[in-house]
């Protein structure tokens, strides 16, 4: 089962290099990352999003916590946070169907068609993962030429936010 | 005051009452032992950087300070690596410096240029490239902080050459404050040593296990007082060797691997495991899903990582194990507790019937003899510190440790080698005490050129080589497991007594049984280094033994 790990670390060179060395070094693997700046200047959030059974990521998040630049870690649930992760394809059209019936799917996703060329169309599109696999299947049948993904961000809604839920080092 | 880099470092070091630095000096780290040349520090000068961090490991296991080693950038930075590792695994406080090359050259491939600080992330603890002269004396404070405090560990300071030249006012280190470092430090969860203290009452056959952690936190009285007051019998792992007396009624020796086979069915028979600072490590559980089956399990660790990390705990007990122990004590006035008189017996008659000993009838000179031998011409009183092999393990089950701080082992690593500088340590930290390696040849070969070290600085170590001409262990292995065939393991080891003259030291040959007490009675008359090279039989084995992977019911021997 992928979880979403959160943390917050100190915006220092090397941090970054501390947390992924952490999941070589165990074992584990690193489904996606993603690093940003926050609203404080010290502090950035690492967004990751990790495979394995309940015992394990809370294994992960124990032996994350213990690293010096670590603030805080939260494993985030589906249904009190929100995910997104921004994706960008370049799809084959060989034909003037292809082009349409890619621009039709795209406006179901609320995809955004970035460029095009006589052969090609650029889309880019932002969502949670099963939309990104969603578009990713259907695009893939007319041919994707390259895609990138940013990996996914994440935060829980202010609603939901309980302080139990942080497991910030008091 | 305005000042270098170098002498803000050394500066800083004084104020962390550092009395002494392992290291051997380079291009990259010249400026620091100009400064260091007149500062007071003493400094000792090993021949390889490995023995200069195991010579840290050593000071700082026997004393309970930090470890101060030093190094050039490059080759000697990268020499420091198994120490680091070796310091990691067995939450040793090492504060290791390096040169490193001047900032406008990193990145180049300059002269001597390695990422130290790349390569040092997953071996240490924690690790800085300094790069800005202004946060050097904080960061000096903060890196001795996070070494010696929760679970302690190496951690390293590269220092650019640059830095080491750059002057700037000298302010001394604010009171280290680091936000995200402070999971160690919390209360502890008083309702859980209720519980823990309600399954000690019901328990028929309880165990106490033990590791190196009740060692560091200096918790060996309250451990004893425990064990006393509940009588429930101790068994400790390698690292926990010396935390509680080996001579004990209560005590059952080492457990795991090589352990006593009592120790070993207690444990397969226990209802109720205390684990105390120890980490549940594979040379102690055999086959995970074999082990301890039907018991309850109580772990209490400083570290939250290590809760449930091979073992599930039913009562997970996070914190510092003296204070844990504290609580407990206070706790066990008004406990019901039992005497467990079935399980004394029970594990009276494993005693009798399967105790640890050895052949002694002929006139070979047998290791295990030889370790029985120390022990009695040193009263139990020594230091001992040993290489990795069959003589460490040999060392764990015969000499019977009677208190904390007097067994210096790389227990997680298994660093060969590790023994013989450990011991400059040791050495260097009690002039006025008899500090012993046990070690194996292939073992000692591996950093036996600080033999010029261990006599320039007239350190009297005695070195008794438990000398079978091959790697012993392995051979072992090859032995049981591989048909018996020693592929690649026979040395022929060379003629120690020459090398230790060689050196300046002096070296004593043992090839009969009557020659080993007269051996070690002279060594320990001599006020030199002195190497014994004890010619053991090559085919001798370690038992019991518990192959790797196996369960308690596969002991062998």
């Amino acid at each position: 089962m992928l979880h979403t790990l959160s943390l917050l670390v100190r915006n220092h060179p090397g941090v970054l290099s501390h947390v992924a060395g952490l999941f070589t070094r165990r074992g584990y693997n690193i489904e996606s990352i993603s690093v940003g700046v926050t609203e404080n200047p010290e502090l950035s959030r690492m967004t990751i999003a990790v495979g394995g059974d309940e015992r394990v990521v809370q294994q992960i998040i124990k032996q994350c916590q213990k690293l010096v630049d670590v603030l805080s870690i939260k494993d985030l649930k589906y249904d009190e946070s929100i995910t997104r992760e921004l994706a960008v394809f370049v799809v084959k059209t060989p034909s003037n169907q292809s082009r349409a019936e890619i621009i039709q799917i795209a406006g179901v996703f609320n995809a955004r068609v970035a460029d095009m060329s006589e052969t090609s169309i650029m889309i880019e599109v932002t969502g949670n993962q099963r939309q990104i696999d969603s578009i990713t299947r259907l695009l893939a049948q007319y041919g994707i030429e390259e895609m990138a993904r940013t990996g996914i961000v994440a935060l829980t809604f202010p609603s939901k936010r309980k302080p139990e839920d942080s497991l910030e080092k008091e | 005051m305005k000042l270098t880099g170098a002498q803000i470092l050394i500066e800083s070091l004084k104020a962390e009452g550092v009395e002494v630095i392992f290291g051997i000096p380079g291009g990259a780290i010249m400026p620091v032992y100009d400064v260091l040349f007149d500062s007071g520090i003493a400094h000792i000068l090993t021949r390889h950087e490995q023995g200069a961090i195991h010579a840290a490991e050593g000071y700082a296991r026997t004393t309970g300070k930090v470890g101060v080693c030093m190094a050039t950038s490059g080759p000697g930075a990268t020499n420091l690596v198994t120490g680091l590792v070796d310091a990691l695994m067995d939450s040793t406080p090492i504060v290791a410096i390096t040169g490193q090359v001047p900032t406008h050259l990193i990145g180049t491939d300059g002269f001597q240029e390695a990422d130290i600080y790349g390569i040092s992330i997953p071996a240490t603890k924690y690790n800085y490239l300094v790069r800005d002269v202004n946060k050097l004396a904080q960061i000096v404070a903060e890196a001795f902080y996070i070494a010696r405090t929760g679970r302690p560990g190496p951690v390293l300071i590269d220092l650019p050459k640059d830095i080491q030249n750059a002057v700037t006012e000298y302010v001394k280190p604010k009171p280290v404050s680091l936000p995200c470092y402070n999971q160690y430090f919390q209360e502890i969860n008083e309702a859980q040593v209720d519980k823990a203290i309600q399954a000690i009452e019901e328990a028929e056959r309880p165990v106490i296990y033990v590791g190196g952690g009740v060692i560091i936190s200096g918790a060996h009285q309250e451990l004893y007082e425990f064990a006393k007051r509940t009588r429930i019998p101790v068994t400790t792992t390698l690292m926990g060797l010396g935390s509680f007396p080996g001579t004990d009624e209560l005590s059952l020796g080492m457990l795991g691997m090589h352990g006593t086979k009592y120790a070993n069915y207690a444990m397969g028979e226990a209802d109720l495991i205390l684990a105390l600072g120890a980490r549940f490590d594979d040379r102690v559980t055999g086959k995970v899903s074999e082990f301890a089956r039907n018991a309850k399990i109580v772990h209490v660790d400083i570290d939250a990582a290590e809760i449930n990390k091979i073992v599930y705990a039913h009562i997970p007990i996070r914190g510092d194990v003296k204070k844990v122990l504290q609580v407990f004590l206070k706790k066990l006035d008004k406990a019901k507790l039992k005497t467990y008189d079935k399980w004394h017996k029970q594990i009276q008659e494993w005693k009798t019937q399967y105790p640890l000993t050895y052949e002694n009838s002929e006139d070979r000179v047998i290791p295990q003899y030889v370790v029985e031998q120390i022990y009695e011409a040193t009263k139990g009183e020594a230091i001992i510190t040993v290489g990795v092999g069959q003589h460490q393990m040999w060392a764990a089950q015969y000499y019977r440790f009677q208190a904390p701080r007097s067994w210096v082992s790389s227990s997680g690593l298994g660093t060969m080698g590790f023994g013989f500088p450990a011991a400059i340590g040791a050495q260097v930290a009690y002039p006025h005490r008899t500090v012993f390696t046990i070690d194996g040849d292939g073992s000692f070969q591996m950093t036996i050129q600080e033999l010029a070290t261990a006599v320039q600085y007239h350190l009297p170590i005695k070195i008794a080589i438990l000398n079978n001409g091959y790697l012993g262990m392995v051979r072992q292995w090859q032995q049981l497991f591989f048909k018996g065939r020693y592929s690649h393991t026979f040395l022929g080891s060379p003629d120690f007594v020459k090398i230790a003259e060689g050196y300046g030291a002096v070296g004593i040959l043992i090839t009969k049984k009557a020659e080993v007490r007269p051996a070690i009675e002279k060594a320990l008359e001599t006020d030199n280094t002195v190497v014994m090279d004890f010619r053991i039989p090559q085919e001798d084995n370690v038992y019991p033994m518990i192959p790797a992977g196996g369960t308690l019911k596969q002991m062998i021997g």
